[in-house]
């Protein structure tokens, strides 16, 4: 049950591409010498379509992340959103992002950290809080709701974050290893809200972790990156209809076990030349 | 209830401490026969106190509302100059040489100019002073608070496409406000310190500073003494009132952790 899934390409009412980076490369120069993050970085992200990026610490993957929010500027090549510069999509508030730190304002409670986007961009009160109510919700938080930041565990903290990023239902969503302080009864319970969210908002997801599983769960794509200078080194198609994705029962699939043995070759064994029979873009 | 138990347990020894003192203070005084003008005993100042409370509470409500108001104007001026010198990196660098000047200047040495540019009868000099001496500490405070925001909400606000506006508002203003404080406790000191020495100067006789002059001028040592409790008294209910203020612009804003 593996090849004949192709992902359902209907039309999608942004069009058909959510970031198209072309030839990225960033420079760091710092006093200590030149630090190449990212080395002429090719990646398309259909319109909808969930890209994880994994690799070792170090690669570039939060530096490629910025560049699509338009965080940092590329040192040479082009970033595109839903067809305009990243600039354009930032100002236009086409993303919500989810950092490697939690990054709550820690003199709001919960609640007015989940709203913040929304009252920044003109949503009215009453909605505002109608929103924030179904996302403490749906991260588990109910109760916390009225509490500060620093009344809660790290954890809990990245699940307001998570909260608050997709707070606008975005068309695209940038993601800095939003789990990877969360316990793996969390972490797979929020796994599963996410593609449920994404499957609702049709979001495309642009989503950096370190943990295989999660990706090939999540992906429809896994990039595979390396260091020194920042290169992708394989893309790993992960063919995973939605619908399966969304029962439990994945996790124990074959066509997953094998996805992930193929994500766990192209990062270990990985060598300069193309691997033979994946997918090298 | 144990809140106030607990603070009621703290507040013992201090107390218990300054009533030794002042005993050891009276003993020495009585057994050693020590002249008045060398240092008068707590009973004799204790008695003036009592004897002169209308004047002295007329003379702390008049210092007292110098240095609230030099405080305000102070505090007020210091933020807002510090927030506009935060947006505008060219008044920024306008404005840092000057009030470093402005930290180093005697400032109630000018005192005596104030006075004969606003008239011996008035208080204005004297706000004035304090409210100088207030500034320079809520600037600075202020000024570096204004940095110290966080990378990743600086991002954030980014993200958002906030306007400079939103994100003074949003995460500049809120993430500066314990410095600001911090600021304040400095400057409410300074004001009322301010004060009363600007008094020392001249201008008209109403407040703590010019009766301690006056007292200790005619030889009544345990009055001038009872007029320096009056100004303590002052410094106190500055310090504690800001204090106050700082914790519950905290509670609101929740516990934090620094
Ligand atoms: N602002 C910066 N200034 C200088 N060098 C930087 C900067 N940001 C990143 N780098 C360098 O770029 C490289 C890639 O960093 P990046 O944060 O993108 O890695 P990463 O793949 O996200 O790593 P991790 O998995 O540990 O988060 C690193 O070598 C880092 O030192
Ligand atoms: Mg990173």
């Amino acid at each position: 049950m593996t090849t004949q899934t192709a992902p359902q390409r209907e039309e999608h009412p942004r069009g058909a591409v959510a970031v198209e980076v072309t030839g990225a490369t960033r420079v760091f120069q710092g006093s200590a010498g030149t630090v190449t993050a990212l080395d002429g970085v090719d990646l398309t992200v259909g319109a909808g379509e969930f890209v994880s990026l994994i690799g070792p610490s170090g690669c570039g993957k939060s530096t490629l992340l910025r560049l699509i929010a338009d965080l940092d500027r590329p040192s040479a090549g082009t970033i595109e959103v839903f067809g305009r510069t990243a600039e354009q999509a930032r100002l236009a508030h086409d993303y919500g992002i989810a950092f490697q730190q939690a990054g709550l304002l820690p003199w709001r409670t919960v609640r007015a950290n989940i709203e913040l986007p929304l009252a920044m961009h003109g949503t009215g009160r009453a909605a505002r809080r109608e929103r924030a109510d179904y996302l403490v919700e749906l991260v588990g938080l109910a109760e916390f709701a009225d509490h500060y930041p620093d009344q809660l565990s790290g954890g809990m903290q990245q699940r307001v974050a998570i909260a608050r990023a997709v707070a606008e239902e975005p068309s695209l969503l940038l993601m800095d290893e939003p789990f990877g302080a969360l316990d793996e009864m969390t972490r797979e319970r929020l796994q599963g809200e996410l593609v449920r969210i994404c499957a609702e908002t049709r979001a495309a997801v642009v989503f950096v972790t370190h943990s295989i599983p999660e990706a090939v769960f999540l992906s429809d794509r896994v990039v595979v990156m390396s260091a020194r200078p920042g290169r992708i080194r394989e893309v790993v198609d992960i063919d995973l209809t939605r619908a399966a994705r969304s029962d439990e029962g994945l996790r124990e699939d074959a066509a997953y076990f094998a996805a992930v043995t193929r994500v766990r070759e192209a990062l270990h064994h990985g060598s300069p030349a193309p691997a033979q029979g994946v997918e090298l873009r | 209830m144990t809140a106030a138990r607990t603070a009621a347990a703290r507040g013992l020894p201090p107390v218990l401490l300054l009533v030794a003192l002042l005993a050891a203070w009276q003993t020495v005084v009585v057994v050693g026969q020590v002249p008045a003008f060398l240092l008068p005993s707590p009973s004799a100042i204790g008695s003036e106190l009592v004897a002169l409370w209308p004047t002295i509470s007329s003379a702390i409500l008049v210092t007292g509302g110098n240095s609230l108001l030099g405080l305000l104007l102070g505090a007020l001026t210091g933020v807002a100059v510090a927030v506009v010198a935060g947006l505008l990196p060219s008044a920024d660098r306008m404005l840092q040489p000057f009030v470093a000047g402005l930290a180093v200047v005697p400032i109630v040495a000018l005192a005596p100019v104030l006075y004969t540019m606003y008239g011996a009868a008035s208080e204005v000099a004297r706000v004035i002073v304090a409210a100088i001496a207030a500034f320079v500490p809520v600037f600075v405070t202020t000024t570096r608070g204004l940095r110290q925001v966080r990378p990743v909400h600086r991002d954030l606000m980014r993200a958002y496409g906030a306007t400079p506006r939103q994100a003074t508002v949003t995460v500049t203003v809120p993430t500066a406000v314990p410095f600001v404080f911090t600021g304040l406790r400095l400057a409410s000191s300074l004001a009322v310190i301010s004060a009363i020495v600007a008094e020392y100067f001249g201008g008209p006789r109403t407040g703590i500073g010019s009766f301690i002059t006056t007292a200790a001028a005619g030889s009544n040592y345990a009055r001038a003494w009872a007029f320096v409790v009056g100004g303590i008294l002052v410094g106190l209910a500055f310090y504690g009132v800001t204090l106050a203020a700082e914790h519950l612009v905290r509670r609101r804003a929740g516990p934090r952790a620094r």
